[in-house]
């Protein structure tokens, strides 16, 4: 789709579970402890075992990849970590939810200004996805 | 202890050469839910203008994440690992990461701030072709907690 300035997206919603964190450390090649034991997560002062940031920062391209319609658009995207996301030993797991407002477009590139929560909190800051329009 | 001051602006020589595979392409989407054929098809990624499986916009950090030891693993520089948190993070593409790329990454360290007791290490990586293209420019900050 095209995207047009102050455009407000629809929001998005993933669930990341401990298999999902387990799948990411295989496929990224991050196998820092504090994402799948709990023991080391508590350890080191953490409430528990945490997502990968660069997870809910994919998951966060993925959520422009689907406003966008394709996933080759994003030419520039940039995030700041601001808080963890426990994810606890259940089916259930987390949830994480996206929102997004277009700031600027024209017929070249668009550029998405993305808000992410987990539990009511914000997650990332200055999260935005520059992204081809052609 | 505060991260060594004299490591600012430093480069480093490239990684060795990591070929882009198509299966690590499609595990990688596979494993952050993107469905989007051009990560998974080769017909479709032909379609759209590629010359092969398209990686998906934060798949570089498989690279980038591994070439990133060669600063923060330098006991020179102080890096205390176990108190290690991920600041920020950008990729500034100049064209996709394609199934078959040879990639290397060019370390940079852009800048090293202390500030309220914690450190902030800021790198530029480049990653380019082997034979030399700039393909995607990543900047990721490191922040060291305090005691």
């Amino acid at each position: 789709m095209a995207f047009e300035a102050g455009q407000v997206l629809p929001e998005q919603i993933f669930r990341v579970t401990r298999a999902d964190l387990v799948r990411y450390a295989g496929a990224s090649g991050d196998f820092n402890p504090i994402h799948w034991s709990e023991r080391t997560a508590t350890a080191v002062g953490l409430p528990g075992v945490i997502a990968h940031g660069m997870l809910t920062m994919a998951l966060a391209g993925q959520a422009v990849a689907t406003w966008a319609g394709r996933g080759d658009a994003v030419t520039d995207f940039g995030v700041r970590f601001t808080r963890p996301v426990p994810v606890p030993d259940d089916e259930e797991g987390t949830k994480l939810s996206f929102t997004a407002v277009v700031k600027a477009a024209d017929a070249e590139s668009a550029t998405i200004e993305l808000t992410a929560t987990c539990g009511g909190e914000r997650v990332l800051a200055q999260a935005r996805a520059k992204v081809r329009q052609v | 202890m505060p991260l060594d001051q004299s490591f600012n602006g430093r480069s480093y020589p490239p990684t060795a050469p990591y070929q882009v595979g198509r299966e690590k392409i499609r595990e990688f989407a596979t494993a952050i839910g993107a469905a989007d054929p051009v990560h998974h098809d080769l017909e479709a990624a032909k379609a759209a203008g590629y010359p092969d499986l398209v990686a998906p916009p934060t798949w570089p950090i498989v690279i980038t994440m591994a070439a990133l030891k060669q600063i923060v693993m330098d006991p020179a520089l102080g890096v205390d690992y176990s108190r290690v948190v991920h600041g920020d993070q950008r990729f500034l593409y100049t064209r996709p990461v394609v199934a078959g790329d040879d990639l290397v990454v060019v370390n940079h360290i852009e800048e090293i701030l202390s500030r309220g007791g914690h450190d902030f290490l800021t790198t530029r990586q480049e990653v380019r072709t082997t034979a030399d293209e700039l393909v995607v420019t990543v900047w990721h900050k490191t922040v060291v907690r305090g005691e």
